[in-house]
């Protein structure tokens, strides 16, 4: 054996290195703990919360924050604590199903118009950005109205609508990564664009990807809770945030903050939670 | 009367998962006034962190465990911050590696010159004066045009005399170069080292150089130190150092390198086995110990002290008998017979590559013809922009070539580009790229690398795959227990092994490598030329080998082509075109190489800067930069490439026999001449 019999660096994987990083990284873990909290509430709130959500009482409605009422009581006399633990169900489905679409889309795209460039990168990148210039709420409402409110429709033109910003990302990062040799080398054993794309450059786009899908998930929450404030998102008589907040705004006047106050709280920690966790995870792949 | 830099005993370590690990080792030694230095030292040994060490310019995470620092006679351990500044501003400069990214990219030159004039307290006006003096020093001609620069707007070899242009404003105590020469072309390089030699008998400054080429130090150090795994393992005056060097880590370096006339049907190139020990690695015994054939058992207990062998040191229990040190790699060629085939694998008629953009052409391959027999290695030799890599891109169909050429290959014309190209033509030429960090990609295991390559190109699958997969790693040396790794986790010399295995998978005919050890340490490239020359022998596969190195190229190569600015300038068998009568740009290109032995040589200067590519010089293109011209014929007419003996093509105006007597060469002296032609006769 010659120069060359050398031991392999003891290098951890990849991933157990990213995980050490982000384990190292305050930002992250103040964000996980936030996000944790309402996962665990959105999977387990029911069984903890000390009235059920959803029950009218009447006699007790409007009562402020008290030892009985944590967070007082809405107009319909539900416990508003309650609402707030329960409520971070259906838009912790509906922003991450939407995020997963937006990902897997936007990922597509990108790949084909980095790899391919020339008129197909033109073409498709003009419709994207025109698409990009309209606000998402906008083509929104104007699917909704089109389509009629239903989960499916939120979940899907939230998605579409945030994927031309994440093929931008990728196809970005695309471009740099089919410069590199070993793109020339899998051409040069007659490997198929498809297999380039998808199983020799995706893996090395993964980091940017995962950043930016984090980063829209922060957006797809805020976007989610604003379709529901406009009673196009989430319907009655789900106690989501949004929808709450909407039911109630009018009722500030009147001195009952907590009806809207706890609500906004908690759509303002998810999207702060998650943006640290994206902070955290774009400065451990950094590293 | 002070030395200009002292380590005494330092230490250095780098806190990485969670502890220290030690990067310098008690390193000791002293920079007498008016000296120059040299530090050498393959990849990893410490020898930038002790530049950095030695102003204080550790990365966050490295500190100095032990030991002292003085520079000029101050100690730097324990400066404060400001005391730190001005001596970093007064007494001490640095040059890196890269100029481009050493200067400021948002200031013109003159500015980034005349700020240290100011910082030192002179006038906006005086400044710029002597921004402008200070440029004049450094042999650029026209000082008030680069002023107006931007850095991007200069060569590389301009940027790196603004670079020094500024370490030396401010007429250091210490001037440190670390590798300030390594990414420039061989005559730039050539040029900058001249320049560095000239100033510091101007200025008499003394300085700390850090290179891994021990040529570039032989002939620019008084005295040289041997760093291994952070430890000064010898040290001594340059030339007593490299011909009688007293450590096997230096006698095993020198041995790597292949020597002037050294061909790859003579012998094989020794190499070091094993690794550096990784840093932080706890070393007892003596840190070369388990790669070396001379060690014992003392060795490998008992770290030896530097031992003062009257004016130089040595770090070994047997220096005396340093020199004895057996091979280890074995001398003798397997010599297997050379099958001859009656047709060339490759003929190339006439190639040509146009860039075309908006508003000119940029002629990267012109009029390119040659032939390339079976088992024959084609050395490809230019500066950069010369159209190597080009040319290599437009054999393998990765680029279209103009209309008009051909290329042929087994005598059939192959389809100029990949996609119309047959499965077997495509696997019939195979590339090894110069850098294996993009060559592999780094998110698939080596299995998967080589596997896929068998896979596609040998159209393999299941027992008959793992079993080929086997065979194939065994023959670039690679062991089973790399499959599973990934590109990252692998040294550079194995990660080219993993191109060269994958090159390899279906059984090439002819393979490019474009410049697949100008990355690696020089221990590693030679076992590399050694693994490339036993496959070729093996397998009878031809290479077009690319390299700046002319000495790498003179062992591997069979045949030389020296391009410049797209179009071959001379053609011929490797020993016709290093023996001469040369080109004269090959002339000007074999002068510039620094030799081991330090002798200074009349060097053919090359003038000027390499013309671009997009607006070449009218008639012959090396016209601009030629020491040899002949008059306003070179200027004019284009010289064709012509058969000046036979095997042996210039393309230039002067007949052979007037270049040998200018080249002071006796045309009877062909190593493999077999029949002169008489009407050269002797000079």
């Amino acid at each position: 054996m010659s120069a060359a019999d050398i031991t392999p660096g003891r290098e951890r994987g990849r991933l157990a290195e990213l995980l050490a990083a982000l384990g190292r990284s305050r930002t992250f873990l103040a964000g996980a703990v936030i996000l944790l909290f309402w996962i665990f509430c959105a999977l387990f709130g029911e069984f903890f919360t000390p009235y059920d959500p959803l029950a009218d009482d009447i006699i007790n409605s409007l009562m402020p924050p008290s030892a009985e009422h944590w967070f007082g009581t809405d107009q319909l006399g539900r416990d508003v604590f309650s609402r707030v633990i329960v409520g971070a169900r259906d838009i912790l489905t509906v922003a991450p199903l939407a995020t997963l679409i937006a990902t897997i889309f936007g990922t597509a795209l990108g790949l084909v118009t980095g790899y391919f460039r020339g008129i197909v990168d033109d073409v498709v990148s003009r419709v994207l950005e025109a698409f990009m210039a309209m606000p998402v709420v906008i083509i929104a409402l104007l699917a909704i109205v089109a389509l009629g409110t239903s989960t499916f429709t939120v979940v899907s033109v939230i998605g579409l609508s945030f994927s031309p910003i994440i093929a931008r990302t990728v196809r970005s990062a695309v471009l740099s990564e089919r410069e590199l040799d070993y793109v020339a080398a899998a051409r040069l054993r007659r490997e198929n664009a498809l297999h380039i794309m998808f199983v020799e450059i995706l893996p090395n786009v993964l980091p940017p990807i995962l950043v930016e899908a984090t980063v829209r998930l922060g957006y797809a929450i805020f976007a989610v809770a604003t379709l529901s404030f406009m009673g196009f998102g989430i319907q009655p008589p789900s106690p989501d945030w949004g929808l709450s907040v909407s039911a109630n705004y009018g009722m500030i006047g009147g001195g009952f903050w907590w009806t809207v106050l706890f609500d906004a709280l908690a759509i303002a920690s998810l999207v702060i939670g998650v943006n640290l966790v994206a902070d955290g995870v774009q400065g451990a792949l950094d590293d | 009367m002070t030395d200009a830099l002292v380590l005494d005993h330092l230490d250095v370590a780098y806190h990485a998962r969670g502890r220290d690990r030690a990067v310098l080792r008690d390193v000791s030694f002293r920079i007498g006034e008016g000296e120059a230095y040299g530090l050498v030292g393959e990849s990893g040994c410490g020898k930038s962190t002790a530049a950095l060490a030695a102003v204080r310019y550790l990365p966050r995470n490295g500190s100095v465990t032990g030991g002292r620092i003085a520079i000029a006679g101050e100690d730097v351990t324990t400066l404060g911050r400001d005391a730190l500044r001005r001596l970093r501003a007064r007494t001490v400069s640095m040059v890196y590696q890269d100029p481009g990214k050493a200067l400021n990219p948002t200031l013109r030159v003159g500015r980034q010159i005349a700020e240290i004039f100011e910082l030192a307290g002179a006038s906006a006006g005086d400044a710029r004066a002597r921004a402008s003096g200070m440029l004049k020093r450094v042999r650029i001609s026209d000082p008030a045009r680069v002023m107006q620069r931007y850095a991007h707007e200069l060569s590389g070899g301009m940027q790196q005399r603004v670079a020094i242009a500024m370490a030396l404003a401010k007429d250091p105590a210490l001037l440190i170069l670390d590798e300030p020469t390594t990414g420039l072309d061989a005559t730039v390089e050539a040029e900058v080292l001249d320049l560095i030699a000239e100033l510091r008998r101007e200025f008499r400054t003394s300085i700390l150089f850090i290179s891994h080429n021990l040529a570039v130090v032989a002939k620019m150090c008084d005295r040289v130190g041997v760093l291994y795994a952070g430890m000064l393992v010898e040290e001594g005056p340059t030339q007593a150092l490299f011909r009688d060097p007293r450590h096997p880590y230096t006698v095993a370096l020198l041995r790597c390198l292949p020597r002037a006339g050294e061909h790859k049907g003579q012998n094989r190139l020794d190499t070091i086995p094993g690794s550096l020990p990784l840093p932080g690695a706890i070393i007892t015994g003596c840190p070369f110990a388990e790669r070396c054939a001379l060690a014992d058992d003392c060795c490998r207990r008992e770290l030896p002290a530097l031992i003062d062998l009257a004016g130089r040191f040595s770090r070994c229990h047997y220096h005396t008998r340093a020199g004895e040190l057996p091979r280890q790699t074995p001398a003798e060629v397997r010599s297997l017979a050379h099958r001859t085939a009656p047709e060339p694998v490759l003929r190339i008629d006439n190639l040509n590559k146009t860039f075309r953009s908006r508003d000119h052409n940029l002629r990267a391959v012109a009029d390119l013809s040659l032939t390339i027999e079976v088992g024959e290695t084609l050395g490809l030799v230019g500066e950069s922009g010369s159209g190597k890599t080009t040319f290599a891109k437009l054999l393998l169909g990765l680029l279209p070539p103009d209309a008009g050429g051909s290329i042929s290959f087994d005598a059939r014309t192959l389809p100029p580009l990949l996609d119309e190209r047959t499965d077997e033509e495509v696997k019939a030429m195979q590339i090894v790229f110069q850098n294996p960090d993009s060559a592999l990609n780094r998110a698939h295991s080596i299995r998967h690398v080589i596997g896929r390559a068998l896979k596609q190109l040998a159209g393999l699958s299941g027992e008959a795959l793992k079993a080929r997969l086997r065979d194939l790693i065994r023959s670039v040396k690679l062991s089973e227990r790399h499959l599973s790794a990934k590109p990252r986790q692998l040294s550079g010399g194995l990660k080219q092994r993993v191109a060269i295995a994958r090159a390899f998978a279906g059984e090439p005919r002819l393979v490019v490598c474009d410049e697949p050890t100008s990355a690696l340490d020089v221990s590693v490239q030679a076992a590399i030329l050694n693994l490339l020359a036993d496959l070729q022998a093996e397998k009878q596969v031809s290479y077009v080998f690319i390299s700046h190195d002319l000495g790498v190229v003179r062992y591997l190569a069979d045949k030389i082509a020296v391009l410049y600015l797209g179009r071959i300038m001379e053609l011929g068998s490797s020993g016709r075109v290093f023996s001469g009568p040369h080109h004269p740009y090959t002339e000007a290109l074999l002068s510039a190489v620094p030799k081991l032995d330090g002798a200074s040589r009349a060097r053919i200067k090359l003038e000027g800067e390499i013309p671009s590519a997009s607006n070449p010089p009218s008639g012959c293109v090396f016209h601009t930069r030629c020491p040899r011209k002949l008059g306003p014929i070179c200027e004019t007419q284009e010289p064709p490439l012509a058969e000046a003996e036979p095997g042996h093509a210039l393309r230039c105006h002067i007949p052979l026999a007037n270049l040998a007597k200018l080249q002071g060469i006796s045309m009877h002296q062909h190593s493999e001449t077999v029949v002169l032609p008489t009407r050269h006769g002797r000079p």
